[in-house]
């Protein structure tokens, strides 16, 4: 299909089939079970697990492919944010030129820094995009005042030109739509007493998520994508094969600067208003910790890792002490207090102790992540049946298919 | 001329703090070769040991003194700090009073402890493992300590002042010939920087002069051949795990006067301890400091008006911009060896 | 006029004079041994010769362009491609990825992005990979990965991955350095056969004297970082100034 193999074709149809039913999926509760709170079949949420799925994707072009490892990215992500906020202001309030100018100006932005940050390798680049993203996020709110209106944040107003869209009377902000159809607008079905929401933003976010994901699928296979697992594998071997890395490095830092500023774009497009905090090292560790989660270099892990982490934060911090004590009431009174107090640690605000131990939990015993986990889980249902050798099932990540050509 | 030494001074506070952090993670990384994310939370930890024990010598009982009054007309109760209780009145508001300065003699043991179950129990499985998985397990390490004292302690700065004797400030600039009132000086600032180069002067003596410091340093040129010659390194790098714990967490302990302890404040100077690292040189203890100082006090000239008039918002950034021209005009760093950390 | 020039090059680490005025012609579809004790200066000249090393005096030309002050990957492209001591090979990827790039990169060396094309698209370049790989006897091994492999078939893949580049001149580091004698006979009959069936010239470096002269067309002696004497391996064998660089003769120092 399009291209691809049967395996990477039987991915893209996953993800695509995911994200079109996300709004059941992420519904799984009925409406008067008592767990209906825990349902994240909303917009909001339901636009973020895309658009983090596009940012984690991106940033395993970078640290799955060629093993450098950004501590920077956020700073594309408010980049695009900000650009894109622009756009609603300037031109129009359609969506579309405002994430081709947050694509646009990030991958810019990923030139100049990764221009610079290349030029080392290891710790020393991973500071050095900490030290860029960090400078963006002072500048943003010191110098850069006029552009991103400091610590209030860029925001629409009603006197902004908006040059394409032309002048009304109305006297309420105007919406992101795309061609007149707006972002939040949202077809409802009631359903197996369940309702379930079909928001424009959301599926707007989806097919570009889809879309992104196929490149990467592309990005993966192609010669590109092996010589980039090459630099990461021995860069000297690649110095003395006559290709410089430094180019191949530097395309795949833009281009996953670019997805980046296409999911700060999106994030812009859904809600239009861009803040520093957006560029914060903390979210680029919070890429760092969804791609590594999923699995790093596979191409199914930063969807994953994504999904799980946004739907779990949500789940999570709604899970109170008064929720607990309500799903341990069947315990005796002493020790019920105690489950929920223990429980009540690592739910509600307890949510990054709770990430901060899985992650710690996931790279000391599953570097490969959740994909890996997974991995491991069918080779234990397998065993038994009939033990494979080793050369005949090669792993289908990182092996390409077997040529028609061979003798 | 005043102005510069003003800010020399401005910076040095700070560049101390950057330092001992930097001391510290240098240490670990020469040592060890590990990449410690957590060292930041290291800081903060020592931090709220001032906290800790200012809160514990503050423990008070209530007793009702029936000659007074409250404005209800109730009889008013009076709280008494137990160290006031045992130790007298005078000593023990002393105490209270004390309670920062006290706080390192607490924080030692602490932070050492802190330091061997944080080497013993996570970072020893890492030392085979790639740089990028230590960043990761110690990042996820910091986020974990930074939540677990955000529980214990709310989410807002805890005022923590030093003692009487050291608040306010005092004329530095007169005894050294300048005009009254040209150099004014927080004293708890000096005090600062005295406790740093100190705590600088005693890490790099312990490692100069002793037997033990002679085989780390030896070990942190060649860890393998050391190894070979039949001495236990690794139970001497937990030491200095434990040694490099210490000092961060000291130099924590000292700077809650100067910044409310907060639980965020550790990922803050984690970062620019890096910077600080990585600007002195990756394994160069020297560097470390040298590069932690200048930092200090590059920040503090860049925050003069005149300066800030020329380039805006330089005070912000400058630290960054320094960092990046020498990567790249010294990629080994001001006092890098050669082959640490290059792939 | 040989297709390598090395004219009195030096390179001084520190109070060590590694390498003193060498002097070295190595001449076009030739196979030329350099050969001394340990601490001759031999991985010195070689580094110098690929660019990792910038020497202190001197000159290195490589078909009449000099090779100095250029990056490893510009020496490449000119025509010199360099088998290493411990095999490099990329222990990430299969066998027969690791052979598939330098094919790409032989195109032209330059970056290409071949970003939306799938590898399958270029059958040109999967051939002569898979061609690369028969001439060297891995073809079955083509989906196994590069770390998996023993050391002789490391190197055999090493081998194929520099000639899979049709080099000018291939510069072998101690090629069988750490072998067992079996793997070292193969090593040399590969070595034969490349020199039979290509154009290609090749300097190498050993300790190995069998494997030296069963391979050499002419050799050069190399002693505390100056050369000796060059000659054809029949002249070397039992030269009496080899001998005495070999057996450490004490007269001279």
């Amino acid at each position: 299909m399009l291209g691809l193999n049967k395996t990477d074709s039987k991915f893209l149809l996953i993800v695509i089939l995911l994200t079109l039913f996300t709004p059941f999926l992420m519904q799984p509760f009925a409406a008067d079970s008592g767990l209906d709170q825990f349902n994240g079949g909303y917009p909001d949420l339901m636009q973020k697990v895309a658009i983090f799925g596009i940012f984690a994707v991106g940033f395993n072009i970078l640290f799955g492919l060629t093993g450098y490892l950004s501590f920077g990215h956020a700073a594309f992500l408010g980049m695009g944010s900000y650009a894109a906020v622009w756009m609603f202001k300037l031109l129009t309030m359609n969506v579309i030129p405002a994430i081709l100018l947050s694509m646009i100006v990030s991958g810019l932005l990923a030139v100049i820094i990764g221009y610079i940050s290349l030029r080392r390798s290891g710790i020393y680049f991973s500071i050095l995009t900490l030290a860029f993203a960090q400078m963006c996020y002072k500048m943003a709110y010191s110098v850069l005042t006029p552009i991103t209106n400091g610590e209030t944040g860029l925001q629409l107003s009603l006197s902004d030109p908006r040059i394409l869209d032309g002048a009304t009377e109305s006297t309420s902000l105007p919406v992101t739509n795309i061609f007149g159809l707006a972002m939040n607008s949202s077809y409802k079905l009631e359903a197996l007493n369940r309702v379930f929401t079909f928001n424009v933003g959301f599926y707007f976010c989806a097919i570009i998520a889809s879309i992104a994901f196929y490149i990467a699928i592309r990005l993966f296979r192609s010669p590109f994508g092996m010589m980039l697992r090459a630099v990461k594998s021995n860069q000297q071997r690649m110095n003395y094969m006559g290709l410089n890395t430094k180019p191949y490095t530097l395309a795949a830092f833009v281009i996953s600067g670019m997805y980046a500023g296409l999911a700060g774009g999106l994030l812009a497009a859904m809600d239009p208003l861009a803040g520093a905090d957006r560029m914060l090292w903390t979210a680029s560790g919070e890429v760092v910790i969804m791609t590594i989660l999923g699995g790093a270099g596979t191409l199914m892990g930063p969807v994953l890792g994504a999904g799980v982490i946004k739907y779990l934060e949500n789940i999570f911090s709604k899970i109170n002490e008064s929720v607990l004590h309500s799903w341990f009431h069947w315990l005796p009174d002493g020790l019920e207090e105690v489950v929920v107090w223990v429980f009540a640690r690592f739910t509600g605000e307890g949510w990054h102790l709770t990430l901060g131990l899985t992650f710690m939990l996931v790279v000391t015993f599953l570097p490969g992540g959740l994909v890996e986990g997974i991995k491991r889980l069918k080779k234990l249902t397998k065993r038994g049946q009939k033990p494979k050798d080793k050369l005949d099932a090669p792993d289908p990540e990182h092996t390409p298919p077997p040529s028609k050509h061979v003798v | 001329m005043d102005a510069i030494l003003l800010q020399i001074l401005n910076g040095l506070d700070k560049g101390s703090a950057y330092a001992l952090i930097a001391l510290g993670l240098t240490l670990i990384f020469g040592t060890l070769g590990v990449v410690n994310f957590a060292h930041g939370a290291i800081f903060m930890i020592g931090a709220f040991c001032a906290v800790t024990l200012s809160r514990l010598l503050s423990l008070s009982f209530e007793t009702v003194d029936p000659t007074k009054t409250d404005f209800l007309g109730n009889p008013a109760t009076i709280k008494t700090p137990y160290v006031e209780a045992w130790f007298g009145p005078e000593f023990g508001s002393a105490m209270i009073d004390w309670a920062v300065p006290l706080a390192i003699i607490f924080s030692i043991p602490v932070m050492i402890a802190v330091g061997f179950i944080m080497e013993r129990g996570l970072i020893k499985h890492f030392y085979k493992r790639p740089h990028a998985d230590q960043i990761l397990v110690t990042f996820g390490l910091a986020i974990v300590l930074q939540e677990v004292i955000k529980y214990f302690y709310g989410a807002n700065p805890i005022s923590t002042p030093a003692p009487e004797v050291f608040k306010g400030s005092f004329d530095f600039g007169v005894m050294f010939g300048f005009d009254p009132n040209a150099i004014i000086y927080p004293y708890w600032r000096m005090v600062y920087f005295l406790f740093a180069a100190v705590v600088i002067g005693a890490v790099f003596s312990f490692l100069r002069f002793t037997t033990f410091g002679m085989v780390v340093r030896a070990g942190m040129a060649d860890r393998e051949t050391v190894g070979l010659l039949g001495i236990d390194i690794d139970r001497r790098f937990t030491i200095m795990f434990g040694l490099a714990a210490a000092v961060a967490g000291m130099a924590g302990v000292m700077y809650a006067p100067i910044l409310s302890p907060n639980y965020h404040m550790g990922m803050d100077f984690l970062v620019l301890s890096f910077v600080v690292v990585v600007v002195g040189g990756m394994g160069s203890l020297p560097g470390a400091v040298a590069a932690g100082f200048l930092l200090g006090i590059l920040e503090s000239f860049a925050s003069m008006n005149e300066v800030k008039s020329i380039l805006p918002g330089i005070d912000q950034i400058v630290i960054y911009v320094v960092a990046i021209i020498i990567l790249l005009t010294r990629p080994r760093g001001l006092m890098g060896k050669r082959g640490v950390m290059e792939e | 006029m040989g297709i390598l020039e090395v004219k009195g090059v030096g390179k001084r680490f520190g109070g060590l004079q590694a390498l003193g005025d060498v002097n070295l012609s190595v001449q076009v579809n030739t196979v030329h041994a350099i050969i001394g004790p340990n601490g001759a200066g031999k991985s010195t000249l070689l580094n110098c010769l690929v660019g990792k090393l910038i020497p202190d005096t001197g000159s290195v030309t490589f078909d009449g362009k000099s090779v100095l002050g250029r990056k490893p990957h510009e020496i490449n492209q000119m025509g010199i491609s360099r088998v290493f001591q411990t095999p490099e090979i990329f222990g990430d990827l299969t066998v027969m990825e690791n052979v598939l790039i330098p094919c790409f990169a032989k195109r032209d060396g330059a970056f290409r992005m071949h970003a939306y094309e799938s590898i399958e698209q270029e059958p040109d370049i999967v051939n002569k990979a898979e061609q690369m790989l028969i001439d060297v006897n891995m073809i079955e091994k083509r989906h196994m990965t590069g770390s998996s492999l023993s050391r002789g078939d490391k190197r055999r893949l090493e081998m194929a991955m520099c000639l899979a580049q049709d080099p000018r001149l291939l510069l072998l580091d101690e090629p069988t350095a750490g072998m067992a004698r079996a793997d070292t006979n193969n090593t040399i009959d590969l070595l034969k056969q490349i020199k039979e069936e290509r154009d290609i010239t090749m300097a190498i470096i050993e300790h190995d004297m069998h494997v030296v002269f069963s391979l050499a067309d002419r050799i050069t002696v190399l002693a505390q970082g100056t050369p000796l004497v060059e000659d054809t391996p029949d002249n070397i064998k039992g030269h009496p100034k080899v001998k005495e660089a070999y057996l450490g003769e004490t007269q001279e120092v």
